[in-house]
């Protein structure tokens, strides 16, 4: 085991896998000789060359376009989106091409393309560095969504990704790239897709989070402790396919839930949550389940820390939740 | 050569001021009446007459298409009656490593590569034999066998998926071409201009086969240029400029292109100029008509010979369109297959329940 924080963590795995297996590629604006905007790539381009780590023309289409041509002839392409709030010149072939390819072939094809992109506000970026654009993903049938919150979890998912025989949105919380630090393991290991976690286990509500946001659901549910309310917090670690067992096993236990991520509230994940539960744990409920999230506004760039779901916001849910 | 046989790579020249050059050298070798403008030393005449066959049979299947889809028996259907030229004629200009990143009219490239025609009327009914069962609209084919990717009906994006594939052959030193096909309106799409930016940063041995649909009217609608072929030369991609009604002509400039690709030297841009054949002038257009002279007027065809393949080939036709129409739909549950390699829960819920 070794410390790392995140963006060691990913660079670990990304190193890892080019070594096992030539068909890896790594593909991006700045991703090769500066190493990435958050240095997540830095030393590889060294360590494999130009011809697998790529510095591509500034064009995000154009990145995403051509990992698809080079997953079809058998590479494993991980391209990067510097920020995910400019991947939407490349949605049409996420949506259109990736997402669809092994639907539409009958099978014939796969299109096993795993997209870096960094996701999530807090860093003073505005609503262009800022945003959290993940359902925009898991609406469209076809694409697997993975967000890890910790080092641990996001070599082990990234290692798991690049393997799946499907592409994957790979969403990195930028907030946390070097706050959250922890014990990785070295070499190899995965983590499996579509499995949550439950970080703390608690019988009073449920607290459904993923990303930057477990940290302050952490928080929240410390604090709520002191008041006589205790949490049981689930990382969700990989958004879609939703680890609905883990999450109903919890309702069940508890009879309450809140929900927390930085998305805007409406026809967020959340809500497709909530939904999930009244279906499979509707008569366990002894409260309205809650969503504390961000707003249905763009991204602030002054007040981002009032659009953020901050400990402080997600506190009072928990414990009116838990006294409903 | 003569000047109407140049090809900007032919001459060596640099893709700077090449514009000029470019609207005067339309290359051609065939004349509407079959005689040749040009000289030809590199025509196999056995390879002409698979070229004739496969054009041949292509415009059988098209053609059906087209009357099974006025009879309501398919869906919208588009095909590309009368534009074999280009279609067929690039594909016989393929090596067979090559490969193809059709748009959503190029169907009969499976034909000319050795897909079956039961396969293509399959396709178009979108029954439970057909490949991609039945998910996609008739042009939606796929044929991997065949070394062709799965049609795009989004404009432009297949451009930049030959341009990956391409350039993961290159740095797997693989010696493989990507050839897309697209019509002029594509040119307009951002997908183009991220293909040609990035196949010509990346030296990605690729051809961009336009098929310039609307020729000889001026393109004022999409562009300003009067050519097509010159949006290559911003990105250091040569353009070139063919006769798209001439199959030899297409046949050449395709595989020049992709000669030059196979050693290195990048991406063509080929604009084919493929008048179509609904007006006064069609049957002097017709890639077929003139291709079956060329070959009578030397003996390797007859109208004998002729009579038996369009025999054959309804027959070929019939047969396909019966047993096609014949099969089932795909059964409910596979709607739910292949979505990802293996069934997650949700869709094995909204499946079974």
């Amino acid at each position: 085991m070794a410390q790392m924080n995140m963006v060691q963590a990913i660079n670990d795995a990304l190193r890892l896998e080019m070594e096992r297996d030539d068909r890896v590629v790594v593909l991006g604006e700045d991703v090769g000789k500066v190493g990435g905007v958050f240095r997540v790539t830095a030393g590889l381009f060294d360590a494999f060359g130009g011809e697998r780590v790529i510095d591509t023309p500034l064009s995000e289409g154009g990145i995403i376009g051509t990992a698809v041509g080079m997953a079809l002839y058998g590479m494993r392409p991980v391209p990067e989106i510097q920020f995910s709030d400019f991947i939407f010149p490349a949605y049409d072939q996420i949506v259109s091409e990736i997402a669809k390819y092994r639907y539409r072939s009958g099978g014939e094809y796969g299109c096993p393309v795993v997209i870096r992109t960094p996701v999530g506000g807090g860093i003073r970026g505005g609503h262009y560095h800022s945003q959290s654009p993940e359902s925009q993903f898991i609406h469209v049938a076809g694409l697997k969504v993975v967000c890890p919150a910790t080092p641990e979890d996001a070599k082990g998912l990234l290692l798991a990704s690049i393997r799946d025989e499907d592409p994957v949105m790979f969403f990195e919380p930028k907030r946390i790239y070097r706050a959250a630090r922890g014990e990785v393991p070295e070499g190899d290991f995965t983590v499996e897709i579509g499995k949550a976690r439950v970080v703390r286990e608690g019988d009073a509500v449920t607290v459904v989070t993923y990303g930057a946001m477990l940290y302050e659901a952490l928080d929240a549910a410390a604090k709520a402790e002191e008041q006589g309310v205790d949490c049981e917090v689930i990382d969700l670690r990989t958004l879609w396919p939703l680890d609905v067992d883990t999450i109903v096993a919890s309702v069940e236990k508890t009879g309450r839930v809140v929900v927390v991520h930085e998305a805007p509230k409406s026809c967020g994940l959340g809500a497709e949550i909530v939904a999930l539960i009244n279906e499979k744990a509707f008569l366990r409920l002894e409260a309205p389940p809650r969503r504390v999230t961000g707003f249905d506004t763009p991204f602030p760039y002054t007040l981002e820390m009032e659009y953020l779901p901050l400990s402080h916001r997600i506190l009072p849910a928990l414990v009116e939740t838990a006294r409903f | 050569m003569t000047t109407a046989t140049r090809t900007q790579a032919d001459q060596g020249t640099t893709t700077r001021g090449a514009d000029e050059a470019m609207r005067e050298d339309v290359v051609r070798v065939l004349s509407a009446e079959g005689e040749l403008v040009s000289d030809a030393p590199e025509l196999d005449e056995a390879l002409v007459v698979d070229l004739y066959r496969a054009m041949s049979r292509a415009r059988a299947c098209d053609l059906r298409a087209a009357r099974l889809r006025i009879e309501g028996r398919i869906g919208a259907y588009f095909g590309a009656a009368g534009e074999e030229a280009t279609v067929i004629g690039s594909t016989l200009a393929l090596r067979d490593e090559d490969w193809v990143f059709p748009a959503h009219r190029e169907q009969t490239v499976a034909l000319a590569r050795g897909g079956s025609v039961e396969h293509f009327f399959h396709q178009l009914f979108g029954n439970a034999l057909d490949p991609a069962k039945g998910r996609q609209m008739p042009g939606g084919f796929t044929a991997r066998a065949q070394r062709i990717a799965s049609a795009s009906a989004p404009t432009g994006t297949q451009l930049t998926h030959a341009v990956g594939l391409a350039w993961a052959a290159r740095i797997r030193r693989d010696d493989v071409v990507a050839l897309a096909h697209f019509g002029e309106r594509a040119t307009s799409s951002g997908p183009f201009h991220n293909a040609m930016n990035f196949a010509g940063v990346f030296e990605t041995p690729v051809v961009f086969l336009c098929r310039n649909t609307g020729w000889p009217e001026a393109p004022e609608q999409e562009t300003l240029t009067e050519t097509f072929a010159e949006k290559g030369i911003a990105y250091g991609v040569p353009g070139v400029r063919c006769d798209g009604n001439d199959p030899l002509a297409v046949l050449r400039v395709v595989k020049h292109a992709i000669a030059r690709a196979a050693r290195g030297e990048g991406a063509t841009l080929v604009e084919a100029l493929a008048q179509p054949l609904d007006g006064p002038e069609g049957e002097r257009l017709d890639p077929l008509v003139r291709l079956r002279r060329y070959l009578v007027v030397r003996g390797h065809w007859s109208d004998e010979a002729d009579v038996e393949l369009d025999r054959q080939l309804q027959r070929e036709v019939d047969e396909a369109v019966a047993t096609a129409s014949a099969a089932s739909p795909p059964p409910r549950a596979t709607m739910f297959d292949d979505v990802f390699a293996t069934l997650p829960g949700h869709l094995r819920d909204q499946r079974d329940h």
